[in-house]
């Protein structure tokens, strides 16, 4: 029988990647009978649908925005000034 | 293309590149960094970087494609720099926390609360602020890691090898850290405001 902290970490992991059969079977039966896993699955089901929620709202969203121009402006004026540096540093 | 000088004729003007790639350059480090802010200043190390750099640019790839390359690097450097500031003591202070929440034998410690309807709180503004304080207040490798997998999507190859985890296993116990401190953070701010946070 799998220990609830071993259970913790299956309910994570089931999250990342595919349990193997046996791990399903553990998970389940543990789950069946422990009211504070099946709690802390929930729980955590919840945080991934949160973060996946935000996934989405961040593809759809806005789009990805682009570069704003204000910084835009400013690492512009940050290669003027660098190409500046250079010429006044070259003789002639 | 040969020149005489040694120097490609195929590089752009460098007054002209913010034009010509900054919203690649910003779209391509926002996918990896955990905020605009930072990707902003990738891009702009970036280019001076390219700038030092452009007498070198040979014309196999295109211009772009270079500057992404460079790019690539000034991420991987950010990292690296989070790791080694960073020390370890901060994972494993937290792991010890979360170890404790468990009796030796592996039982619960604590007592979980339900969480009433929890999907309701997505329609709440309020929530989402938590939501994104309770991942700040993660240790910030854990909240990089969490940010690039679960909001960012990236696959556990390019997030191991950005953050320099060793292994993918590694990378799931941590993950695991991060959700258990996650849930704790949102049960205490949000749902069970008046539960103390647990120890
Ligand atoms: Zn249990």
């Amino acid at each position: 029988m799998l220990s609830c902290k071993e259970v913790g970490e299956l309910v994570s992991q089931g999250i990342d990647r595919k349990l193997s059969l046996r791990e399903k079977i553990g998970l389940k039966m543990h789950l069946f009978i422990c009211k504070t896993c099946s709690c802390y699955d929930k729980q955590l089901q919840f945080i991934a649908r949160s973060a996946r929620r935000l996934m989405q709202s961040n593809k759809t969203g806005q789009g990805i925005p682009p570069l704003s121009q204000m910084v835009g402006a400013r690492i512009n004026s940050t290669i003027k000034q660098q190409l500046d540096d250079e010429q006044q540093k070259r003789p002639e | 293309m040969t020149s005489t000088e040694g120097r490609a004729a195929t590089i752009s003007d460098p007054t002209t590149w913010v034009a010509q790639h900054g919203d690649a350059l910003f779209r391509y480090a926002l996918m990896k960094m955990r905020d605009p802010s930072q990707a902003e200043d990738m891009v702009q190390e970036t280019f001076l970087a390219a700038l030092k750099a452009r007498h070198n640019f040979s014309g196999q790839s295109s211009e772009k494609t270079w500057l992404i390359g460079i790019l690539k690097h000034k991420i991987i450097d950010h990292f690296r720099k989070h790791k080694r500031e960073q020390s370890s003591d901060d994972i494993e202070t937290l792991s010890e926390q979360l170890d404790q929440q468990f009796s030796p034998r592996g039982h619960w410690e604590i007592t979980l609360t339900h969480w009433q309807d929890p999907d309701q709180a997505h329609e709440n503004e309020a929530f989402w602020k938590v939501f994104s304080a309770c991942i700040a207040h993660l240790p910030d490798r854990l909240a990089d890691l969490f940010i690039l997998r679960e909001i960012k999507g990236l696959s556990s190859e390019e997030i191991c090898k950005l953050l320099d985890i060793s292994t993918t296993n590694n990378m799931w116990v941590m993950l695991s850290r991060a959700r258990m401190r996650l849930r704790n953070c949102l049960d205490s701010r949000w749902f069970n405001h008046d539960n103390r946070e647990v120890r």
